[in-house]
């Protein structure tokens, strides 16, 4: 779970992911705020950046550190601000278990539940209709944090790209190393909150730039 | 205008180099070669200019621009692309070794999986 100035809400989020989820790796993005305070009193394990570097950096030390643990089979991120369902993080687990495939990504469009914004709806079909054509992977949502990972698929992606360009990059690389994939019907819980502090549709220009010069 | 053919090749030939420096993905010792090279390479052209000021001009009219100091300016600006160029990619070298350093220190002071305590 990257975790970035998110100290208001990140006890309760990770409280009640506790409850599903046992173990819970949050690494603090080198927040200005209490966050990593939160997310310990929380009972998550918290694994601090000494700078900031990016949600997609956060992502990766995250899975490094719980690669470390042998006895991880399977691998979820979550953002830190609440948006995520648990029930659906659950099912993808589940669906990881049981089917065989290596990588399960979240999507806000296969069901009515996510009620996007009309820009927001059509910048993330514009990404979606690139990362298809660029990446030869079918998704229908293209910036969705919510994925389950096994093993394999979590020791092939590895992110590199430090900022919001990494959403694509996983995408890229599941087509790179002919990853099984699948997709799940996830619910994004726009509250007040996470539309205030959500990103701004201006990131599609940081995000194309940081996908083109490498 | 035809005389100006000459010239034009010549500018889109270094934005084309430049192009292909930004794609190739280089070696250190290979990089660090050649910029030093171009560093020579400006330097002895900015004493000859100093030495011989007629030489701009005649150089500028044989390439088809007007005056020596039109030419100095494309030239200026092809060395600033390149060098914007060359820093940028410095940059995104840096962030990455940078990176590596603060997430090998972000795990090495946090806490051994399953040592956890609920």
């Amino acid at each position: 779970m990257p975790l970035y100035n998110e100290g208001q809400v990140v006890r309760e989020v990770i409280l009640q992911a506790r409850a599903v989820f046992p173990n819970i790796v949050c690494v603090d993005d080198g927040s200005s705020d209490n966050s990593a305070d939160e997310a310990a009193a929380a009972g998550a394990v918290v694994v601090k950046h000494p700078i900031n570097l990016g949600q997609g950096a956060a992502l990766q030390t995250g899975l490094d550190y719980a690669m470390s643990d042998p006895s991880a089979e399977f691998f979820v991120t979550f953002d830190s601000d609440g948006q995520h369902g648990l029930d659906d993080a659950l099912a993808m687990v589940t669906r990881l278990s049981e089917e065989p495939v290596d990588v399960i990504i979240g999507s806000r469009f296969l069901d009515g539940r996510t009620k996007p914004g009309r820009i927001k709806k059509v910048v993330l079909k514009l990404a979606v209709i690139f990362e298809n054509v660029s990446t030869g992977v079918r998704l229908t949502d293209a910036h969705n944090g919510l994925r389950a990972l096994n093993r394999r698929a979590v020791s092939v992606i590895r992110i590199e790209q430090n900022r919001m360009a990494h959403a694509s990059e996983i995408v890229a690389k599941i087509g790179q190393n002919k990853l099984r994939y699948a997709e799940h019907p996830v619910h994004i819980i726009y509250t007040d909150y996470s539309r205030a502090k959500g990103q701004s549709v201006w990131n599609l220009v940081n995000i194309l730039n940081d996908l083109i010069f490498k | 205008m035809d005389n100006q053919i000459i010239i034009k090749i010549v500018l889109i030939a270094a934005l084309a180099v430049f192009a292909v420096f930004l794609m190739l993905p280089g070696s250190g010792a290979r990089h660090l070669a050649l910029r030093r090279l171009s560093m020579i390479g400006l330097f002895a052209i900015a004493v000859v200019a100093v030495v011989f000021p007629q030489l701009i001009n005649d150089v500028a009219n044989a390439v088809g621009v007007g005056r020596g100091t039109d030419l100095l300016l494309y030239g200026l600006i092809v060395v600033f692309i390149g060098n914007s160029l060359a820093a940028s990619r410095r940059y995104r070298h840096t962030e990455r070794e940078v990176t590596n350093l603060a997430r090998a220190l972000a795990l090495a002071e946090a806490p051994k999986p399953g040592s956890h305590q609920d």
